[in-house]
């Protein structure tokens, strides 16, 4: 062959790439059509055909034809089972533009995925199989696109074939799809009646029907201005990592992700309010003296302010949002459903922060966009719901930029991620109720009864002995003069609590009830000694930190569920197995062994008396009260 | 000035890469001499200048490279003052394990696969950069770009943290570990585009020369030293050829090519016919390979 002359092979300064979604279940087309993007626009090798000849004999539905979704379908699981069950990332050129596809399953369960696949979309394409018309899932498929921030639709009304090319059942679709996508927030829909199978209108245009005059899918894809408006948003640059390789420099390595900054530029660290100035743009090629979104630079600035990984620096004019509270919807992507009161570990931007889910606002249908009343979420569930971070946080919301305005939630003991989440507006605590300082402190309550306050906080299964531990420490501490108040898990049921149940949000809200009261307690000087069964770590955490480190001391009533389920004083265990009641701790729900518990009881051999003896002797070793 | 696909490309392995720095306890970046490595390597150097590169490279050395790629390797890790590991499966070497007679399966496993594991045991580190990109294979099109493995550097395609926006989860526990492919999102052509906009150096065996070869099993391969049985009928020819992808020089097939320069083949790829795993005879064992070596901890 002969090489064309050099000056032809470089691209276009202005070829850039385009991302776009696939949305649509395999009896749509929606693998056919990719795979007859990929072919048509000759980027499938010969290798690559002779090998889907193959699979095609072995895994194919078309018969002898060569089937196109065997080129996208990846992993061996899904060819087996004929479905698409995974983001798969496919990619294409063109002279004007390159492509990425980001391929998605369609069915309701694969929510998560779908929402993944759009979150680093720029356009999507619907397919809706002509014979069928708008469904449900087209309905799922455009409001996810929507909720994600996709602008930009194709509507790829496939098997224009199987209708006999029919211009009215097209337009059909065309105007209910309209109607119904109303209410979205898309800036444009082209639709377009394609055959996947047999090739009309997806890389040229189609000569089996003269009534539609606009571009094929391939020409449409390379045409569509989608140049972001990203350069003229605010500036913001999220700091990602402090570059400090001498004493002489330190400089803020990051990508500007909306906006535009130049060197002498003023600046804001959004979180601290402190004020700079750029000095320089720095970057391997030389410095810049504008750096604009999309590019990876690194800062240094005038002053010497302590700023680290999660800052977010933005014009002093344009500042984001700061807050530890925020609204947002949120999609769950965890076989264990959401818990309103759970600690969860949220990233934001290069921000990582404890937070958690304050409350469930609604839950939305994604097939009718109904809110509905929920008190978790589960898998694939999308809902709108209050959030509080444990650190005020910078953020713009998500409808104003994808980039500052999203975040993905962190089970703190698994890492999986199990949800992702796009910020609406900030949540302020209305003025009247902002802290009031007390003016007389708790230090000096709890000195005017000579003792210090804390909270002592017993967990372990039902039967374990907690309740007659936690009474006899009680009475021992009255007897030597303290004033202690006894909270109790059967108790606080009958009036604190007495509107939840044993479900875990319900425990977690019980939990949560219990460890503000105690707080209050503490406030007030008093030694608090709590019984609660409280099986999960999160929950017991979140106690704890609502007082000071000394404050707090976990027991851990450790009795096994054997003894525990032997002694049955309340007959828990004997119902549980019957099937009479559910979620019972050891036996349908699970017990989170504590950690680094302060105090670690073993029962086996040791009487109430004894046990509670060693408390009080801790409780003295720690100055929480004197000898006797 | 790069076109604007590159810019974009760049930028976002830089991002990558400066997240794995600054997220974990101690990174490697693995490199294996070839054009994806060079790219990765280049832009390694962009993303934290003026520092050093803040990890050091490792290259996990089968005993069967093409020479040409050691001495570029020990050019390449001078030249941009870079800390260079090589890591020989030593249990490997001592059991005679070679591609030529244990087969490339076994040899993959044991020189490639297995010596991987050992090393990144060897020195605790916690993530390794790869240069793989979602293009090359069916099963790659899947993987995350920060792609979890459990103790024991195990892969479960069907439990991959789901991977939104840039917001990657970096979190791992005590002996998990984790894979990092900052090229996920390149294709062969922008690599090739890249390399000669970029001026970058790469192996002398990605450009056509008279070189000789032998034909087996319908794949060229070049004669590099002497280790290399040539059966009876077997007699090396001198012939214009060039590789697209490298590894262990007996399973790596040549192309015939004129392409001498960067831009010749850029040409070349603009109208080649085959993809470039088809030169890789590693590929075609078994079917649905790739995943099967990815689950047992390849690359």
């Amino acid at each position: 062959m002969t090489p064309k002359a050099a000056v032809e092979l470089v691209p276009a300064r202005t070829k850039d790439q385009l991302r776009f979604i696939t949305c649509g279940s395999v009896d749509d087309g929606k693998s056919t059509l990719i795979g007859r993007l990929l072919h048509d626009s000759k980027i499938i090798y010969e290798d690559q055909l002779t090998a889907l000849a193959h699979d095609s004999a072995r895994h194919g539905t078309n018969g002898n034809d060569v089937d196109f979704a065997l080129l996208v379908d990846g992993l061996e699981a899904e060819r087996e089972q004929g479905i698409t069950i995974d983001v798969a990332h496919r990619f294409f050129t063109t002279p004007r533009r390159s492509f990425m596809v980001l391929d998605t399953p369609g069915h309701e369960q694969y929510t998560r995925n779908m929402a993944t696949g759009a979150s680093n979309a720029q356009l999507a394409i619907i397919l809706v199989d002509a014979r069928k018309g708008v469904l449900v899932q087209t309905k799922r498929h455009s409001f996810i696109c929507s909720l994600l921030g996709i602008r930009n639709i194709v509507l790829a009304v496939n098997k224009i074939d199987l209708i006999k090319y029919k211009k009215e059942i097209f337009d059909r679709i065309v105007e209910d799809y309209i109607a119904f996508s109303a209410s979205l927030r898309f800036t444009s829909i082209v639709p377009i009646p394609i055959s996947a199978r047999y090739g009309d209108n997806v890389a040229s245009r189609s000569g089996n029907f003269e009534w539609y005059d606009g571009p094929c899918v391939l020409d449409y894809l390379e045409s569509i201005d989608i140049q972001s408006n990203a350069v003229i948003q605010p500036f913001r640059f999220p700091v990602q990592w402090v570059n400090r390789p001498n004493l002489d420099f330190r400089g803020y390595a990051g990508s500007v992700v909306t906006g535009s900054i130049s060197a002498g530029d003023e600046v804001v660290v959004a979180t601290s309010g402190q004020t700079t100035r750029i000095k320089r743009i720095v970057t391997h090629d030389g410095d810049l003296v504008r750096a604009e979104a999309g590019d990876a630079i690194t800062i240094s600035l005038e002053d010497e302010i302590d700023i680290g990984r999660g800052a977010l620096l933005a014009r002093p004019t344009e500042r984001p949002q700061v807050s530890g509270q925020f609204a947002a919807h949120l999609i769950w992507m965890d076989e264990a459903p959401l818990v309103a009161g759970r600690n969860y570990i949220l990233r934001i931007g290069t921000q990582t922060v404890a937070a958690s889910v304050t409350a469930i606002k609604h839950r939305i249908d994604v097939n009718t966009r109904e809110h509905l009343v929920a008190k978790t979420l589960g898998l694939n569930e999308i809902g709108f719901c209050h959030i509080s971070t444990a650190l005020p946080m910078a953020f713009d919301p998500y409808e104003i930029n994808r980039e500052t305005g999203s975040f993905i939630v962190i089970d703190r003991y698994t890492n999986r991620t199990i949800g992702a989440g796009m910020i609406a507006y900030p949540l302020r605590r209305p003025t009247n109720i902002a802290w009031h300082p007390l003016s007389v402190s708790r230090n000096e309550r709890a000195a005017l009864k000579n003792q210090k306050a804390c909270i002592i906080w017993f967990t372990g299964l039902s039967g374990s002995g907690k309740s007659t531990i936690a009474n006899i420490v009680d009475q021992k501490l009255f007897t030597m003069a303290y004033h202690t108040m006894l909270l109790d898990g059967d108790n606080v049921r009958h009036g604190l609590s007495a509107d939840l149940g044993f479900s875990e949000p319900d425990r977690a809200e019980n939990i949560r009830r219990v460890g503000e009261v105690a707080k209050l307690m503490v406030d007030s000087g008093l030694i608090v000694i709590c019984s609660f069964v409280s099986p999960y770590i999160a929950q017991r955490d979140m106690v704890r930190n609502l007082v000071a480190k000394e404050e707090f001391l976990e027991i851990f009533v450790d009795t096994s569920i054997d003894e525990c389920a032997r002694r049955d004083p309340k007959g828990l265990y004997s119902k549980a197995r019957s099937g009479e009641i559910k979620n019972v701790t050891g036996i349908d729900a699970p017990y989170e062994i504590p950690l680094r518990p302060e105090i670690h009881l073993r029962t086996t051999g040791q009487t109430p008396e004894q046990l509670a003896e060693a408390v009080v002797e801790v409780l003295i070793a720690r100055a929480i009260v004197d000898n006797y | 000035m790069l076109p604007k696909h590159l810019h974009r490309l760049e930028a976002e392995s830089i991002a990558i890469m400066r997240d794995v720095v600054a997220e974990f306890r101690k990174p490697v970046m693995l490199y294996s001499i070839g054009k994806d490595s060079s790219v990765m390597l280049h832009i390694a150097m962009k993303a934290f200048f003026p520092a050093k590169l803040p990890f050091p490279l490792l290259h996990v050395d089968t005993t069967w490279k093409f020479r040409e790629m050691i001495s570029f390797r020990d050019e390449a890790a001078k030249r941009l003052d870079v800390d260079l590991i090589v890591h020989v499966n030593k249990d490997g070497v001592e059991r005679g394990i070679n591609p030529v007679e244990s087969g490339s399966l076994l040899h993959t496993q044991v020189m490639k696969t297995d010596a991987l594991k050992q090393a990144l045991d060897l020195y605790r580190f916690d993530a390794a950069l790869g240069g793989a990109r979602r293009d090359e294979e069916k099963s790659r099109a899947k993987e995350r770009i920060f792609s979890f493995r459990s103790a024991g550097h195990v892969w479960d395609p069907r439990d991959q943290r789901p991977e939104l926006w840039n917001l990657f989860n970096t979190r791992i526990r005590q002996g998990e570990t984790m894979r990092v492919f900052a090229m996920s999102n390149w294709t062969e052509l922008d690599v090739w585009e890249y390399i000669m906009l970029e001026k970058i150096p790469v192996v002398p065996l990605y450009f056509a020369k008279q070189r000789p070869v032998v034909l087996r099993n319908g794949a060229t391969i070049m004669v590099d030293d002497k280790r290399l049985p040539l059966k009876s009928d077997e007699t090396p020819q001198m012939r214009m050829i060039r590789f697209r992808t490298l590894g262990c020089y007996p399973l790596s097939g040549a192309i015939n090519s004129n392409a001498v320069t960067i831009e010749d083949i850029v040409a070349e790829m603009q109208t080649a016919t085959v993809s470039e795993r088809q030169g890789r005879l590693i590929d075609g064992d078994e079917a649905a390979s790739m995943e099967k070596k990815k689950r047992e901890g390849y690359f």
